[in-house]
């Protein structure tokens, strides 16, 4: 085992990276652009992880001889923070406004609305003598986000319509010890992607590791470098070194991009650092990949296309897609999926980093690497170099 | 270097026969180390043959290169000429006989074959990315050259064979001849003992043919032990000491150029060519 030898081909790689734009856009500019415009349209820059709701409003009790409950609802719909509030005269008009994705929620308050509410506080315990009104809730159903969050602020303000700011302190024997609706609310839908785009970013990495292995193989550089005293494992650990030095500069720039965009994930350096290292086991997944890719490849034009087959099932199958059924069971063999997971736990739900569950994804991912590694270095071995 | 081995054969039968002299021992031990590098020939090849399915690329093929020799393997295309360099370079193993270089085997000792070999392949590999100078530096330090000596060596090379003005230019921006200048530096910035140049000069104008004949002469001056496998007749006449020609995988004459035109009567190995097989040399070409 040379140091000398092995040193020198990593030097050569990082020459033959940076010296090619095309593989430098794929391997750094990509991963970022990827980053920053998903950030910037899922997201929002420097929001501080508030999402800004516009609702439209319709009261159809404006001519009740109680307005102050319409009022009231009003009063506590606007008051939430990052909630817009437009006012319209009839439901056509908001509905239409809603099918073009103009609002994100239209609200019908109905005729009756406010004698309903007396009707309550005149006998609390008579449902019998209660009017019985419907608040009419339309949510733009093209939007995960709003589909989500809207109806339990709805529900909130409801309930603080009809019992004042006591509702959310009234003594119940039974309580939600965890509003985990209302916290979602704060989320962007950039928070639950950028974790399966983190991972994303570096699965291009398989394509330019095929391609450049069979550029070298068929320029009758391998040939060459095997009249050399350079032995197989120092070549391959040569490529395994250049590219896991390329992961940590595209995981760097990922999350500086992602953090320029307002994004603050629910994590310490501890949590960042464990996402660093899942990262860069995820490379060595993708090198393996990609020297399978390179060995069943005629040429480096083939190896591209070829990349693909290894690219596309980890991207759908374990990035930022969302996964059911028979999706989230073919998830299960995807290494990508495993990344995601494990930083989705960390930057989403906050979990610290002695959270097993991490380090089992952790786990996974490492074995799966030095797998599919080891099966790259037998295949491309034996059918590729002599 | 032939000589120096068979003094030390000699000393070890004379330490053998007199087993009082503890010193003479000594320089027994000595001699049968050095004898494990200093072998009797640069290049044995013994019976080779090579088959690819149906087709026998080499044919029975048997030949010794001394130390110091610059042999030259002439032959048209197909003729066998890249297998045999392969074989050497311990790209290819053979199918039947046996091939070694300062006496490691191919394929047993091919690390070792590797270690003192420096192979100019017949299509020039090189990475386009990388300067000229980057290329030859890569392989001296796949050979471990000492950095500082691998700094001077490539500014002599590069001087000699008249590219030091390019060699900080991609590799991919150079002429064809100026590839193959670099490719033939790649194979011998280790200073390998024995140098294995598959048509270095093939395509080349005759202004860089010429600095690397210059080139090839400087080698065997050193010491150097040269296979160059060439369909250029001049190139094998102005700078071979010996030859072989083989057609179809088959050795059909070695001797020196002056031998093989005199023993043919012809006046040149063209000539000869044409008298061994009825063919000529670069047809087809």
């Amino acid at each position: 085992m040379s140091l000398r030898r092995t040193l020198a081909l990593v030097k050569k790689n990082m020459k033959m990276f940076t010296r090619q734009p095309a593989v430098l856009f794929l391997l750094l500019l990509f991963p970022i652009i990827v980053t920053a415009t998903f950030g910037l349209a899922f997201g929002g820059m420097g929001q501080g992880g508030v999402t800004n709701f516009d609702i439209g409003l319709l009261n159809l009790d404006a001519v009740s001889t109680d307005p102050q409950w319409t009022n009231s609802f009003e009063g506590n719909l606007t008051e939430l923070e990052g909630i817009t509030v437009t006012y319209f005269d009839d439901n056509a008009s908001g509905q239409s406004e809603l099918l073009q994705g103009n609002m994100d929620a239209f609200i019908v308050i109905p005729e009756g609305f406010g004698d309903s509410c007396t009707s309550y506080w005149n006998s609390p315990f008579d449902g019998s003598s209660w009017i019985n009104t419907t608040v009419e809730l339309y949510v733009d159903s093209g939007s995960m986000i709003a589909s989500s969050a809207i109806p339990p602020l709805i529900q909130q303000v409801v309930l603080k319509t009809m019992f004042g700011n006591d509702a959310t302190t009234l003594d119940l024997p039974v309580d939600i010890g965890s509003p985990t609706l209302v916290e979602a609310s704060y989320f962007t839908q950039w928070d639950f992607m950028a974790p399966g785009i983190f991972a994303f970013a570096s699965i291009f990495m398989i394509m330019i590791v095929a391609q450049s292995l069979t550029e070298e193989r068929d320029g009758g550089l391998l040939k060459r470098l095997g009249t050399t005293p350079l032995k197989s494992h120092e070549f391959m650990l040569s490529q395994v070194i250049s590219y896991m030095l390329i992961a940590v500069v595209q995981v760097f720039l990922v999350f500086a991009a992602s953090f320029l965009i307002g994004y603050r994930p629910a994590t310490d350096a501890a949590g960042l650092g464990f996402a660093f290292a899942i990262l860069l086991a995820f490379s060595l997944v993708n090198v393996g990949f990609g020297l399978i890719a390179a060995t069943i490849s005629k040429s480096a034009e083939i190896a591209s296309g070829l990349s693909f087959i290894f690219i596309m099932p980890q991207m759908f199958f374990g990035t930022f897609m969302p996964l059911g059924g028979l999706t989230e069971t073919i998830s299960r063999f995807m290494p990508s999926n495993y990344v995601t997971e494990a930083i989705t736990t960390l930057f989403l739900r906050g979990a610290p980093v002695t959270t097993l569950s991490i380090w089992s994804n952790l786990g996974i991912v490492l074995v799966s690497g030095l797998v599919l590694l080891l099966i790259g270095v037998v295949l491309f071995r034996r059918y590729s170099t002599r | 270097m032939h000589e120096e081995y068979t003094k030390s054969e000699f000393a070890a039968q004379t330490a053998l026969t007199d087993k009082k002299n503890l010193g003479i021992i000594y320089v027994l031990c000595v001699c049968l180390s050095m004898s494990n590098t200093i072998s009797k020939h640069a290049i044995k090849i013994e019976n080779l043959t090579k088959r690819f399915e149906k087709v026998t690329a080499v044919d029975d093929l048997s030949l010794e290169i001394g130390w110091g020799e610059l042999f030259g393997l002439l032959g048209p295309n197909g003729a066998g000429k890249t297998t045999v360099i392969n074989i050497l370079s311990t790209l290819l193993e053979p199918t039947n006989g046996v091939a070694a270089v300062a006496d490691h085997d191919v394929v047993f000792g091919a690390d070792e074959v590797r270690k003192i070999i420096g192979v100019c392949p017949q299509e020039p590999a090189f990475y386009q990315h990388l300067t000229g100078r980057e290329n030859i530096e890569l392989m001296g330090d796949l050979h471990e050259v000492p950095k500082d000596v691998l700094k001077d060596r490539v500014e002599t090379m590069l001087k000699k064979i008249g590219l030091e003005d390019d060699a900080d230019r991609r590799a991919g921006q150079y002429s064809g001849g100026m590839i193959r200048r670099v490719s033939t530096l790649m194979a011998l910035i280790s200073d390998p003992k024995v140098a294995l140049l598959d048509e270095p000069t093939v395509a080349m104008d005759p202004v860089s043919r010429r600095a690397v004949w210059d080139f090839i002469r400087e080698l065997k001056s050193n010491g150097k032990s040269i296979i160059l496998t060439t369909h250029y007749m001049e190139e094998a006449e102005e700078l071979c000491d010996r030859v072989g020609i083989i057609d179809q995988g088959k050795l059909i004459a070695l001797g020196s150029p002056k031998e093989l035109m005199e023993e043919h009567h012809a006046e040149d190995l063209e000539e000869v060519f044409i008298k061994l097989t009825g063919k000529k040399l670069r047809e087809g070409f």
